[in-house]
């Protein structure tokens, strides 16, 4: 059962094959399996669970059908869940509990989806590994010494280890995609404002997109379509109606021009790889996609750019975690040392780090330097996509420069960290729709490691995006019948 | 002796107000913008700023902005937006507070105002723009109820979100007295708009203002910035005594400090309060969370037709057209309801110009100041609060009392009935056969009765005893019913008695 | 909005005003050690300088949407004790907060 995908859990659901309770059941008995190794979880949704999974058998006696019926969720812990405890992965919200929903996560309930727990992440969803947690360390089910990658660490270890069939994410730079790539399942990144960022904690709120974790193109597709839409408790989210993705998928990709960006180029990435990444141009052009070269010229300012905006608006975003109305509060003399000594306890040195740089940033003196250069850098990286849109109706590339990476390997320099995000940073400042799927294995020592090909469409291009990854998916199945190695034995 | 250094200077005064709008919610959330009740009562995620909530702006408040902006005749600029202004205070629900920095929703306009004494007076706006309120913090454990001495506040956000109006006024006032004249007619402007309560008791009106003192043509001084002042009273208290101190420190030798005073209402001081020299770093930058705004020139033209007329352009028709004496004025204009019904009513009414709209406007006037306020008050009513005495209806009154059709005592009769029953006191009039009796012939015949059957009133009034005419007078209302005009009656009298 | 002061001139990041700025007390360690870090950082945004944006206007939204806006009705409000519930001090139904020093620094 828990190897099933979403898809198929709901048709077994629907169809009264399955109850959402025995899927549940059967969840659980995973997660309890395998959670001491993996962690993918700061907390359980057992109760919330129980109550969803019967209201779903409820509703299907009655003759309804729910498009995600009884599928097991993990969520994200930046997403408010009413009534559970929603720590965005940090000490300052280590206790909170979220009075409401977020629109993302209660479209997926009101669909049939069954929550099993809140996902790990770096805390605010600031880092490239999961590491910058503050309350609990995930490890990649493909070899438990490495990282998941981040900042959606817990949701993709969590699906990769079938722990849940479906993990919601957040992308802001690449944090969907970066740790999909190195737990070798699918993670989407939506077109910004695709999806409502009602009850996501926000971290850089022009970046911010909640999207999909699933085992398979298909999954994701469906998980996708019932996310998006319009919400009126979000001012940023477009009014445009969703094409549905799941009934688009194709199985090749006979007059679909690929573009290969010549900024990223992967013979710098050492032999193995940039052998991996050509296998997987040739399987496009092999699936009857025409491969062309497109430039992104503005693509190495790609971070200096993200890592002010980014910081920026987290630093703003981030200031109502005062200690007066929720979380942590760390007593002061007086008031403002209050807030001092409650921030300082609470956020870890990544999130401290961001602050500093994005109130630098915006601060008087520095606005026009900083923050306005950099929102005008993103201007002319929009318009590359354009440009680079005109020749060509995806584009391929890699969805990061390594596989998983061993803890604690980038040291304490921060900019380390920071180029795990070269590929994938760009999509996020152009808003456009890009998606991570496996793309087959690299060796490191005794580890097999997956590695994630990143496609990307166009504005509003959702539906030719999923279609082009399912064409590829099915084609080559990398991950379709394969579990991470450290699940085997434990079944 | 310092009476020649004292006059040498004139003050600057540049005053910035802040309106809560009025409106069914808050700026940027569903919850109710209302005014006292219990504390921490109407709450969301997004006016608490808890973790993931997001903005959505007021439509409504964005509309009554810019009739203001209309109204003062200010410029409405094509492109719009919000950004977010960064502080921490505990009365900040997400430590910064959604306003607009650099792209205003007007810019410019003036406000023109009268002082006392009918005079006309003016004073630039250099902008108005939309923000949301703070909570409000109480506190406690020091002796007055201030944030010196206290040892911890509490706070309350019902308050936190609602929509506010910042208007900021150029430098151009010289007098405390402009000072509050303005004030005054910013007020009314808004009232008349009806969109904020503008109350200074309830906090829907705030002020603060900035004084300086110079001599005539130099530049501008240094400003002390003048907080607290809870009434237009305080204001001009306020002022006058800034205006006064800062005199008296130049006179001294000394030099005025740019700094924040607060006024003591108690001890009728300002005193310094002490904050840090250097200005806060507010980080301005557009939210991230809220899309821009287009106020595209239908748009504007449809809120523009919405504005109606302000109470200064009341001011000026009542008195140039309508001749109104400054007291009238006043009384009027202070009312907006008012305003409108004797608009109403004078528009409506015949098709009198010149001299004669003025004395139509000027009977109008009587009757809606004289016995429908004093009808009004009796009941415990409002104009606009009754629905009985229609516009049109006090125009036929108007022309009927005019006109001397009916004697002024059924004229009050009427008024009593329709501010009961409603209708139209012309009908009535016709329906009930109340009009007065001016015919001179028919009046003068009464008379010759009258004067026939009391001989002995005839004869005391010929003996020198005034009060036998009003005897006289009586008799012949009364012979006719109340319908004959009682000047006429007296006029008549009066001739055939002294033989003229 | 604020004067364009070229970071290359005249020293970066004062770690020690910006941490007082954005309410976050630092040990003298953290100090020493973000301001290094910081510093690090910055080298690499510096990159950001050499591009040419001239005649290029600041992306004000990624998606172009204008007058996003609600109408002005009601909807219904936290329960007071839900919102008062994560309240790390109160006293009734008030948020408590130790003494305010200065007026808004």
């Amino acid at each position: 059962m828990i190897e099933r995908s979403a898809t198929e859990i709901a048709a077994a659901v629907n169809g009264r094959q399955a109850s959402a309770v025995e899927v549940l059941d059967a969840q659980l008995a995973q997660v309890e399996r395998v959670e001491p190794s993996i962690g993918a979880f700061l907390s359980a949704t057992a109760d919330l669970a129980r109550r969803q999974a019967l209201l779903v058998d409820e509703a299907v006696a009655a003759g309804r059908r729910l498009p995600l019926a009884g599928v097991p969720l993990a969520v994200k812990d930046n997403m408010c869940l009413s009534g559970t405890v929603t720590t965005a992965g940090s000490r300052i919200l280590e206790h909170w509990v979220a009075p409401y929903t977020a629109t993302a996560v209660q479209r997926l309930l009101d669909a049939g989806c069954v929550p099993v727990g809140k996902a790990n992440l770096d805390e605010f969803a600031m880092g490239s590994s999961c590491e910058n947690s503050a309350l609990g360390v995930t490890r990649n089910p493909w070899d438990l010494r490495r990282v998941p990658g981040g900042s959606s660490g817990g949701s993709v270890a969590a699906v990769a280890a079938r722990e849940a069939a479906l993990a919601t994410a957040s992308d802001t730079g690449g944090s969907i995609r970066e740790p999909a790539a190195f737990c070798g399942v699918v993670g989407m990144k939506p077109t910004y404002g695709r999806v409502s960022r009602y009850g996501l904690i926000a971290f850089a709120s022009s970046l911010d997109q909640i999207g999909p974790i699933a085992r398979t193109v298909e999954d994701a597709a469906a998980m996708y379509d019932v996310m998006a839409g319009h919400d009126p408790m979000d001012a940023t989210s477009l009014p445009r109606p969703v094409e549905p993705t799941a009934t688009a998928l194709r199985g090749d990709l006979r007059g679909v021009r690929v573009g290969l960006v010549r900024e990223f180029d992967t013979k710098g990435l050492g032999q193995e790889i940039d052998a991996l990444y050509r296998r997987a141009y040739e399987k496009l052009a092999a699936l009857g996609a025409e491969v062309v070269e497109v430039a992104l010229p503005h693509a190495e300012y790609g971070l200096a750019t993200y890592y002010l905006i980014a910081p920026a608006e987290a630093s703003s975003n981030l200031a109502r975690f005062d200690g007066v109305r929720y979380g942590l509060r760390v007593e002061g003399a007086n008031v403002q040392e209050m807030y001092a000594k409650t921030r300082a306890a609470g956020f870890g040195p990544e999130v401290k780090r961001r602050i500093l740089i994005g109130t630098y940033a915006l601060s008087s003196g520095y606005y026009d330097a900083y923050y306005v250069r950099a929102q005008k850098a993103r201007t002319l990286m929009a318009a590359d996509f354009e440009q680079a849109f005109a020749q060509c109706d995806l584009i391929a590339c890699p969805a990061a420069s390594s596989a998983a990476f061993e803890f604690g390997a980038k040291g304490d320099d921060p900019v380390a960290m920071y180029l795990m995000d070269f590929y994938t940073i760009p999509m996020s400042l152009a808003g456009v729709p890009a998606l991570s799927v496996p793309c087959g294995f690299v060796r490191d020592g005794e580890s097999e490691l997956p590695m994630g090909l990143q496609l990307v469409a166009p504005l509003y291009q959702e539906a030719r995006l999923f279609a082009a990854a399912h064409a590829y998916e099915q084609a080559t199945r990398f991950t379709l019948d394969r579990a991470p190695a450290s699940l085997e034995g434990v079944r | 002796m310092t009476t020649m250094v004292e006059q040498a200077y004139e003050a600057v005064i540049g005053i910035e107000c802040h309106v809560e709008l009025k409106t069914n919610s808050k700026m940027f959330c569903g919850c109710r913008n209302e005014f006292g009740g219990e504390p921490n009562r109407h709450l969301c995620p997004v006016c608490l700023g808890l973790p993931g909530a997001l903005p959505v702006p007021n439509r409504v408040a964005i509309e009554h902005v810019v009739r203001a902006g209309l109204a003062l005749d200010a410029a409405i600029p094509a492109h719009s937006k919000f950004d977010r202004k960064n502080y921490f205070y505990p009365d900040m629900p997400k430590d910064y507070q959604i306003s607009q920095f650099d792209m205003p929703l007007v810019s410019g306009g003036v406000v023109r105002f009268r002082r006392a004494d009918g005079s006309e007076g003016s004073c630039r706006l250099t902008r108005i723009h939309l923000e949301e309120d703070t909570g409000k913090s109480s506190h406690m454990g020091s002796r007055d109820g201030r944030i010196a001495g206290s040892t911890r506040s509490l706070v309350d956000f019902n308050r936190a979100g609602v929509p506010l109006m910042e208007v900021v006024a150029e430098p151009d006032l010289r007098t405390p007295e402009d000072a509050v004249a303005f004030l005054e007619y910013l007020r009314l402007t808004f009232l008349y708009l009806d969109i904020s309560d503008v109350k200074m008791e309830e906090g829907s009106l705030r002020c603060d203002a900035n004084v300086s003192i110079r001599k005539p043509g130099e530049p501008f001084g240094t400003k002390a910035e003048i907080k607290n002042m809870n009434s237009f009273r305080s204001v001009y208290r306020a002022l006058q005594y800034e205006i006064e101190r800062q005199r008296r420190v130049l006179a001294e030798g000394g030099r005025i400090v740019q700094e924040t005073r607060g006024w003591d209402e108690v001890e009728g001081v300002t005193h310094s309060m002490r904050s840090k020299e250097q200005a806060h770093d507010y980080r301005y930058f557009p939210d991230p969370d809220l899309v821009p705004l287009a106020l595209d020139a239908a748009w504007v033209q449809e809120l523009r037709s919405t504005v109606g007329f302000t109470p200064i352009a009341a001011y000026d028709r009542l008195q140039r057209d309508y001749r109104l004496s400054p007291a009238q004025i006043r009384q009027i204009v202070d009312d907006p309801d008012l305003a409108r019904f004797l608009s109403a009513t004078i528009e409506g009414g015949a098709a009198a110009s010149g001299e004669g709209i003025a004395a139509y406007a000027q009977a109008v006037a009587n009757w809606l100041l004289g016995d429908v306020s004093r009808i009004l008050n009796e009941r415990g009513i409002s104009i606009a609060g009754q629905d009985r005495l229609t516009p049109a209806a006090l125009g036929e009154l108007a022309e009927l009392s005019i006109g001397g059709a009916v004697t002024s005592k059924t004229a009050k009769e009427l008024l009593e009935h329709v501010m009961s029953e409603g209708g139209s006191p012309k009908e009535i009039v016709v329906r009930e056969g109340l009009a007065q009796l001016s015919d001179p012939t028919a009046v003068a015949a009464i008379v010759d009765e009258v004067l026939a059957a009391n001989a002995k009133s005839v004869a005391d009034f010929k003996a020198g005893k005034e009060n036998a005419l009003k005897a006289l007078v009586g008799q012949v209302m009364k012979t006719s019913k109340g319908k004959a005009n009682p000047q006429m009656a007296e006029r008549l009298l009066r001739d055939r008695l002294t033989g003229s | 909005m604020s004067s364009d002061s070229s970071p290359a001139a005249g020293g970066g990041i004062d770690v020690t005003y910006v941490a007082r700025l954005a309410r976050l007390e630092l040990s003298p360690e953290e100090a020493a050690l973000y301001q290094r870090q910081l510093d690090n950082v910055l080298e690499h945004v510096a990159l950001l300088q050499n591009l040419d944006v001239s005649g290029v206007a600041p992306t004000a939204q990624v998606v172009p949407l204008t007058n996003v806006l609600r109408e002005d009705e009601y909807r219904p409000s936290l329960d007071r004790s839900q919102a008062l519930a994560g309240a790390p001090s109160r006293e009734g139904a008030y948020f408590a907060v130790p003494q305010i020093m200065e007026e808004q620094a």
